[in-house]
């Protein structure tokens, strides 16, 4: 199977390890990614922010390219998805835009673990299975963007996405059900406002563990990195200890695979989720 | 947070409302103060006018306190209100649109923080065609708060680098010269 994909800025910086770990799950199941030819950055909060005509025409530039290279488009960052498809909505109801000469409209844009779940299936990742998730308690963490809102995001179940509960279920692990998937970790305060952000992560982490879990599944470099990086400082803020390892979804696909590059991957994470893995017998 | 004091008795000044629909194409008229969508913020705690408020202030022309507002610079954009609003109001894009208006006329940000932010980050788009992420916090930790802010983020920045997260050499768009364009004919615009 063919598809493109947008990488967006943060897979070869702060999320790597999604970086790699996505790379090697999907030609584990026979996915051959094609990254967009010079692809540019979404635009992401600044520019909608900023500048509304510059916000679409950043993100549309990258679907004039995807359009001409025309495989449907899978996008591992949900602020990248989001932007891309404020645009491609502009594109498709006709409305010339900076940044595109012409835009078919054929392909296809979606969330990169709707994708493996809708498109890959069930049967194709079991296929691979050679280590079940046994014992693992996620709860599965999949943020604002790819949910919100749907009229843009196209998303079937905005308040309760399934595709990441079921990859996780179907590897055995035993998800937890909770009320906070799509609550907002403050990722685009996280710099300017790190004081509101703590707060709200730290609000996902305590109902995380209230829902008797022992770890989250991300799906996108902002939230990952917000709920790992940050555990320390709230740790010292609120006199309580907070260790809570922070998966993305692909790691744990790759776990269950057997991939034998788990261990690197893990390594990048702030908050060191081996300990948890190893008392699970799982690395 | 503290809630901003609004005139109360308000006789209903249409042009401010007329500007945010024509910039935001959206039909802000239509808000009949139900509050999902402040019901449903995870930011409403740090807000001085709430957000169905911030929509009444609007329909009202009640300007200078929405401009001036913490409401419009801690909103995450989590696009929770757009999604709820039972009349369609894309919310969060009036929230942008107010931020823009207020940039505009140069009313001094609540949370100046947030627009140097912004800033360094599209200034880092406008330079590679993408955030080169490290460079970019070092900008606006700068922007923000001189060398302490620098010295804040250095902690982070060498835990990310001996992670290997840190891109010595940024990674660059090769036709930058397309995305001068964008930023030249949207900035034109604008």
């Amino acid at each position: 199977m063919d598809v493109s994909i947008y990488p967006g800025c943060s897979l070869d910086g702060t999320a790597k390890e999604y970086g790699e770990s996505l790379e090697a799950i999907t030609s584990m199941l026979g996915v051959n990614l094609h990254e967009l030819k010079d692809w540019n950055c979404c635009g992401a909060s600044s520019a909608h922010s900023m500048n509304n005509d510059l916000a679409v025409a950043l993100a549309a530039r990258n679907l004039g390219i995807a359009d001409q290279m025309g495989m449907d488009l899978v996008v591992p960052c949900a602020a990248c998805y989001q932007r891309l498809k404020v645009a491609e909505k502009r594109l498709v109801a006709g409305e010339k835009l900076e940044g595109v000469d012409n835009y078919d409209g054929k392909i296809h844009i979606k969330p990169l673990v709707d994708f493996l779940w809708d498109d890959v299936g069930e049967k194709q990742i079991l296929s691979l299975l050679k280590k079940r998730l046994e014992g693992l308690n996620p709860v599965c963490y999949y943020g604002c963007l790819t949910a919100r809102p749907p009229k843009i995001t196209d998303a079937k179940s905005p308040e309760n996405p399934m595709s990441m509960d079921e990859i996780m279920t179907c590897l055995g692990a035993n998800v937890r059900q909770w009320s906070y998937k799509t609550d907002c970790c403050g990722g685009s305060l996280i710099l300017t406002r790190p004081d509101i952000a703590r707060t709200l992560i730290r609000k996902l982490l305590d109902m995380a563990e209230e829902a008797g879990a022992d770890c989250v599944v991300a799906a996108c470099p902002m939230c990952q990195s917000n709920l790992d990086g940050r555990q320390r400082e709230i740790s010292q803020e609120s006199g309580k200890e907070y260790n809570v390892p922070i998966f993305y979804f692909t790691e744990l696909m790759g776990l269950a695979c057997g991939n034998p590059s788990v261990k690197k991957w893990l390594g990048r994470h702030v908050t060191d989720p081996r300990p948890l893995l190893t008392r699970k017998s799982l690395v | 947070m503290t809630v901003a004091e609004l005139p109360q008795l308000v006789v209903p000044e249409s042009s401010f409302k007329r500007e945010v629909e024509r910039l935001s194409g959206e039909n802000v008229s239509t808000c009949f103060q139900c509050e999902k969508c402040t019901n449903g913020c995870p930011l409403h705690s740090w807000m001085d006018i709430l957000p169905h408020r911030m929509m009444r202030c609007v329909q009202l022309g009640v300007k200078e306190e929405a401009l001036r507002s913490d409401t419009i610079w801690v909103c995450a954009s989590c696009e929770t209100c757009t999604a709820r609003c039972p009349n369609g109001i894309d919310i969060a894009h009036v929230m942008d649109t107010l931020r823009q208006i207020s940039q505009r006329d140069h009313v001094p940000a609540s949370q100046r923080s947030v627009p140097i932010f912004h800033n360094a980050f599209l200034g880092s788009i406008k330079r590679h065609g993408r955030v080169y992420e490290g460079a970019m916090a070092i900008t606006y930790s700068f922007k923000n708060e001189s060398w302490a802010g620098v010295f804040k983020l250095a902690g982070m920045g060498m835990a990310m680098f001996r992670k290997g997260k840190v891109n010595i050499i940024p990674k660059r768009v090769r036709s930058l010269g397309q995305i001068k364009d964008i930023f030249r004919r949207t900035e034109l615009k604008g």
